[in-house]
């Protein structure tokens, strides 16, 4: 109870001010920086992974480990991870599996295809 | 922009309901200034935190969407009585099952079910108030602005016309110009605020403030299902608020998440729609599932049967609620693997919710059943719902799926679920619990009288639909061919059957204002949990003294012994919150940000944006901790309440 009476909450400012400062770096790595794909992708994921541990330890109490009910929330933690591997396997699966991406090949067999048939066109 | 674009013009239905919006808020307004409500309005009302007068605002705000949802029903089912109606044109109708869908669930069952959790919920832990009341009245007021937005569409703008699911492509910017499309993402991206903000107000009020002595299995039914749809609430939402800001991202900056140009996935929205949508049919069915429960327990004079069954079965259910999102789209062209994974998960889900029907069946076994107007609801609820469930497992399937697939056959799937499972909870619920909002009961009578119009209509109306859409009849059709005409008949005057019965319900609440008995006690059914013991009307700090719990029916237990709420002896000062008017200021700004966006007018939202965020600065610094009713005022209002 004696935390909430501070008037000045230092740790959610300095948290609200960085996750700003990540989100505007990932922005510019994004569209200003002129890196490789592959670089602004690792770059942003690795700003991402900053970015929720910040959350995390700045504004989600993982820290208050004497809060009042003494202990992490490792239990909604664990169905926020659950929900999120939902979510992307999940999408993955219905987005990607059985349906046919693999354009070249498609276009390879029918190649092939027609080629046998010139072949036998040939003869 | 020209006016004639800002406003809608050329349909004379809608200028007809130009006109009639005019009036009423002339007439709104003339009765509040004649009879000088406007100070009372605000300092009652509008400023309010207390959880009951927010519930009451929440349900008298759903009942009037559900008239206007309920005209959008009537006039389709007028256009489709015959073939060659010309009552809508084709764009019109679109416009109206859009607006249908959309208000019936997320201004109408959501907002219904939420009203009846806030003023039920506190009270049956025994709580004075929700966690975060101040949240509570934002959450409000976000929902009203947001259907408010949402509803302005047809007079001011166009209504969005791509459907309440709003697929992409068709509701993408190249497709749908214009501000129609918009105003579905803004109007929900709003009223979301609020509805996340209340599910994590209920997970906390609930964990945090019930009375001493309840344990979680100890909990009524009803205080149960709104925890679990809570956690729902809270892991399903933000992925509608993802998919939503991306499509306004697609719709008003010009990018690509859902176009087919640029390497858009219109098919991901599709994916993350369901993937909020599934969950959130369950979070409009477990609540009333939870409202049956109380009902039925009360009026069979029961314990409820197989409580900690019931309890399992819905954490069951919310678990696989996020497993099944795929059967909305088994069409979409997935292959079998994928079909079949969630074909199978789907069906699983008809276990848990046997297993509460029959948990129902048991508590009714052998007892005393008192046929009141709540309790015909319950009791209608039961088959028709099983009538419901049973074809959602067909359309489970997904093979015959294909053939389902939208047709008249799942319109009347769903609306044999959500109307028979949500509609009748939410009458069953505001007619039980009616007493203890208002101080009086609703004459049982005329509420019989409009159980039976409706639920018959009910039936006349969604049953032939199964047919007509096995003999072919897509949904969302405007016209209809010759040999699908006799089933529509009926089911049309089903619908007005329906319409009747809500006209003779709404006329029930004003005769029962006039002429019903006042209550005197708080128990107005004989009760089992504790809002019964509270008094009618209650005290705005609900319980003078928390009862000590130690059992499932607490206030059955409590009856026996010959406890009360007011143990006089016991007296301490109550601390409440106080009343503030910055949530409606705050979310009316906000209100203001998503009309300019909707308009695409981005500086003029901008400013709004900034005004919001001022709001927010205000909230951060604002140290009022509220005050403390003294004993003596206590006292006073629990002698007048209880004739002491």
């Amino acid at each position: 109870m004696t935390e909430q009476r501070k008037r000045i909450p230092v740790q959610h400012l300095v948290g609200f001010v960085l996750s700003i400062a990540l989100t505007l770096l990932a922005a510019w790595a994004a569209l200003g920086s002129g890196l490789p794909t592959l670089w602004i992708i690792i770059a942003i994921l690795t700003l991402a992974v900053i970015q929720a541990g910040i959350q995390l330890f700045m504004f989600m109490h993982m820290v208050e480990f004497k809060s009042q009910n003494g202990h992490v929330p490792w239990n909604m933690m664990l169905h926020g991870f659950v929900l999120a591997a939902i979510l992307v396997a999940g999408s993955l699966f219905t987005m990607s599996f059985g349906f046919s991406h693999d354009h070249d090949e498609e276009d390879h067999n029918q190649h092939e295809q027609q080629e046998q048939q010139e072949q036998h066109g040939g003869h | 922009m020209q006016l004639d674009e800002f406003f809608v013009t050329g349909e004379p239905l809608i200028y007809g309901a130009m006109v009639s919006i005019v009036l009423v808020s002339a007439a709104i307004l003339f009765i509040l200034t004649y009879y000088k409500k406007w100070k009372w309005l605000w300092r009652e009302w509008l400023t309010t935190v207390d959880h009951k007068k927010i519930g009451i605002m929440y349900i008298l705000s759903a009942l009037a969407m559900l008239f206007r949802g309920g005209v959008d029903a009537l006039m389709m089912r007028t256009q489709l009585a015959f073939p060659d109606m010309n009552f809508l044109n084709s764009q019109h109708y679109n416009e109206i099952f859009t607006t249908h869908g959309t208000v019936m669930i997320i201004f109408m069952a959501m907002p219904f079910l939420i009203g009846l959790m806030n003023v039920v919920v506190p009270l049956q832990i025994g709580a004075r108030d929700v966690a975060f009341p101040y949240l509570n009245a934002m959450s409000f007021w976000s929902f009203l602005f947001g259907a408010l937005l949402f509803n302005i569409s047809f007079v001011i703008g166009g209504s969005p016309d791509a459907g309440w699911t709003s697929y992409t492509p068709l509701a993408g910017a190249a497709m749908s110009p214009g501000p129609g499309q918009n105003f579905y993402l803004l109007g929900l991206q709003l009223s979301g605020i609020g509805t996340l903000a209340t599910g994590i107000n209920f997970m906390v009020t609930i964990i945090k403030m019930r009375a001493p002595g309840m344990k979680m299995f100890q909990m009524p039914i009803f205080t149960w299902s709104t925890f679990v749809t809570s956690f729902i609430i809270v892991f399903a939402f933000p992925i509608l608020t993802v998919a939503l800001a991306l499509m306004t991202i697609d719709r008003i900056f010009g990018a690509q998440f859902f176009t087919l140009t640029g390497e858009g996935l219109p098919m991901m929205w599709a994916n993350l729609f369901w993937m909020w949508g599934h969950p959130e049919v369950y979070i409009v069915i477990l609540p009333a599932f939870g409202i049956f429960s109380e009902v039925i327990a009360t009026f069979a004079r029961k314990q409820l049967f197989g409580y900690k069954a019931m309890v399992w079965s819905m954490i069951l259910i919310a678990g696989l609620s996020f497993l099944v999102w795929v059967h909305h789209f088994f069409t979409m062209g997935a292959g079998a693997f994928v079909n079949s994974v969630f074909s199978v998960s789907t069906m699983l889900i008809a276990v848990p919710t046997g297993v509460k029907i029959f948990n129902w069946l048991g508590t009714l076994y052998k007892s005393k059943i008192q046929a009141t107007t709540a309790m015909m609801w319950s009791l209608a609820f039961i088959p028709s719902f099983v009538i419901g469930g049973v074809t959602g497992v067909m359309l489970g399937m997904a093979a015959a799926d294909y053939q389902f697939h939208n047709s008249y056959f799942l319109v009347a799937h769903f609306h044999y679920v959500l109307i028979s499972g949500t509609v009748f909870a939410c009458f069953s619920g505001l007619v039980y619990w009616y007493p203890k909002m208002f101080g009086h009961k609703l004459n049982e009578k005329i509420g019989k009288l409009s159980f039976w119009f409706f639920v018959i209509g009910f039936h006349v109306c969604f049953f032939p639909q199964y047919f007509v859409g096995l003999d072919g009849m897509p949904r969302r059709t405007f016209a209809i061919v010759l040999e699908w005409m006799p089933l529509n008949i009926i089911s049309t005057c089903g619908a007005f059957l329906m319409g009747a019965g809500f006209a003779i319900f709404i006329y029930n609440v004003y005769y029962s204002f006039r002429y019903s008995k006042r209550e005197t006690t708080g128990d107005s059914w004989d009760g089992r949990t504790l809002e019964w013991a509270t008094p009618t009307p209650v005290p705005f700090y609900n319980f003078a003294t928390v009862p000590h719990i130690r059992s499932n029916d607490a206030y059955v237990e409590m009856k026996s012994k010959g406890e009360t709420t007011f143990d006089e002896k016991n007296l301490e000062p109550i601390h409440m919150p106080s009343n503030t008017g910055q949530p409606i200021i705050m979310m009316a700004i906000m209100f203001m940000a998503s009309f300019f966006l909707v308009f695409e007018w981005i500086w003029l939202a901008i400013a709004s944006l900034i005004g919001v965020i001022i709001m927010m600065v205000i909230r951060s610094f604002d140290y009022d901790d509220g005050f403390h009713v003294e004993v003596d005022e206590i006292k006073r209002t629990e002698r007048s309440a209880r004739g002491l």
